[in-house]
């Protein structure tokens, strides 16, 4: 049987014909409140990372640190087990407090070919409702030939109250496939918030 | 014919709306010289609850009728009312004019706010009525409005295309200092009234 709405066929012979959209969801971490690290592999607990799209997206949303003036950031795999990809990477900010004008544009906290944490938001206050939001696109992390670029952009709350936005921009820097992303503060657990991820189809 | 599961429709009208994590659109608005524009839960087919984690506000021709009209934004929580929810933000933007004799990079102090309760500018001044074809366009997202624990992030980037002949490329990012769910959401021009398209879009888990 056919499923026909408004004239146009949804589902007919086994299939649904009507487009899903090109941003299809794939996994969502949710912090159980002690998490040392929010981590997606490819192939396991239903994530796909791999040549499926060529674009990935992961939507952070109300992540909270145990630990006041952390930075959230990411590690990725390069081929292996471990989280150890060496990565370089610009880092722009700007910020503007609860009881002053607006801070300078800084160049800081990037990474230059480091295996460790790359960071997408700094200075993370741990105080009862704050937390840091954003996304991050990662591009073509099955690619055996070109190192993996990926960009964020991340609001948050400093640990004095302070808006700050971070925008990362960098590479994964080896032609392995990323097969697997963790996400962690320099300092302590994830205490709260929630990591999806999305592939983006056909683009 | 409508696919209704368990109280949901599934089916509808030619489309799926439900599942696949997609921007799911939520609502259009068009208006022509308004002062504001409101988004309300439950009001107008308008959702903006738990349902979706993300919402992302884009605004399409934005048009003003005062060259010193910003666009801006404003929250109101559940059971609250009026627009005044408390916002510290950060602004900057890089400009240019068409004749490439002004370019600068930087924090616009006065468009920020600190623990303000006005509305929030999402983009720069103008353009206005005596340059018919330039418009504001851009995006504004929320992040997770309906937790009541933590504060709610949010950011916004947009395109401005003064009377002045400048273009403008403004970054806005900030955070409503509420543990309440937001549920509705405001904007209006700073000066004089605005027509123009915003689209409204939920993102799922």
């Amino acid at each position: 049987m056919a499923i026909i709405s408004n004239a146009v066929t949804m589902a007919d012979a086994g299939g649904i014909s009507a487009s899903l959209g090109s941003k299809i969801h794939i996994k969502t971490l949710t912090s159980d409140g002690s998490d040392d690290t929010l981590t997606f592999v490819h192939g396991t607990s239903s994530v796909v990372l791999d040549g499926t799209y060529p674009i990935y997206q992961f939507i952070f949303n109300s992540i909270h640190p145990q630990t006041n003036s952390a930075e959230f950031g990411v590690l990725t795999r390069d081929g292996g087990t471990d989280y150890d990809g060496v990565k370089t990477t610009t880092f722009l900010s700007c910020n503007h407090g609860t009881g002053s004008q607006g801070g300078p544009i800084a160049e800081d906290f990037h990474v230059r070919q480091s295996t460790g944490l790359a960071t997408l938001a700094l200075n993370v206050g741990s105080d009862a409702d704050e937390n840091c939001s954003g996304y991050m696109y990662l591009y073509s992390p099955a690619s055996t030939t070109f190192t993996k670029f990926f960009q964020s952009r991340m609001s948050a709350q400093r640990q004095d109250g302070v808006s700050v936005v971070c925008f990362c921009a960098g590479h994964s820097n080896h032609t392995a496939a990323i097969t697997g992303v963790q996400f962690k503060f320099s300092s302590g657990q994830i205490q709260a918030g929630s990591i999806s991820l999305y592939g983006i189809k056909d683009s | 014919m409508a696919v209704i599961s368990n109280g949901t429709t599934i089916i509808d009208a030619g489309a799926i709306s439900v599942g696949g994590g997609k921007e799911t659109l939520i609502k259009t608005a068009t208006f022509t010289n308004a002062s504001t524009v409101a988004f309300i839960d439950g009001t107008d087919n308008v959702v903006m609850d738990d349902t979706y984690h993300t919402y992302i506000f884009k605004c399409i021709d934005i048009h003003g009728n005062d060259d010193n009209g910003r666009w801006a934004f404003q929250v109101n929580t559940a059971g609250a009312s009026g627009f005044n929810e408390s916002c510290t933000s950060n602004f900057f933007n890089a400009r240019r004019n068409h004749g490439d004799t002004y370019s600068i990079l930087g924090a616009v102090t006065g468009y920020d706010q600190a623990q303000g309760t006005g509305y929030q500018n999402i983009s720069d001044t103008g353009p206005a009525d005596g340059s018919a074809e330039r418009t504001h366009a851009g995006h504004l997202t929320i992040f997770n409005p309906s937790n009541t624990t933590f504060a709610t992030q949010f950011m916004a980037e947009f395109s401005d295309a003064m009377s002045d002949d400048y273009m403008i490329h403004s970054y806005v990012s900030g955070y409503f200092d509420v543990a309440a769910a937001i549920d509705e959401v405001s904007f209006k021009s700073s000066a004089g009234t605005t027509s123009g398209i915003i689209k409204m879009y939920g993102i799922g888990s």
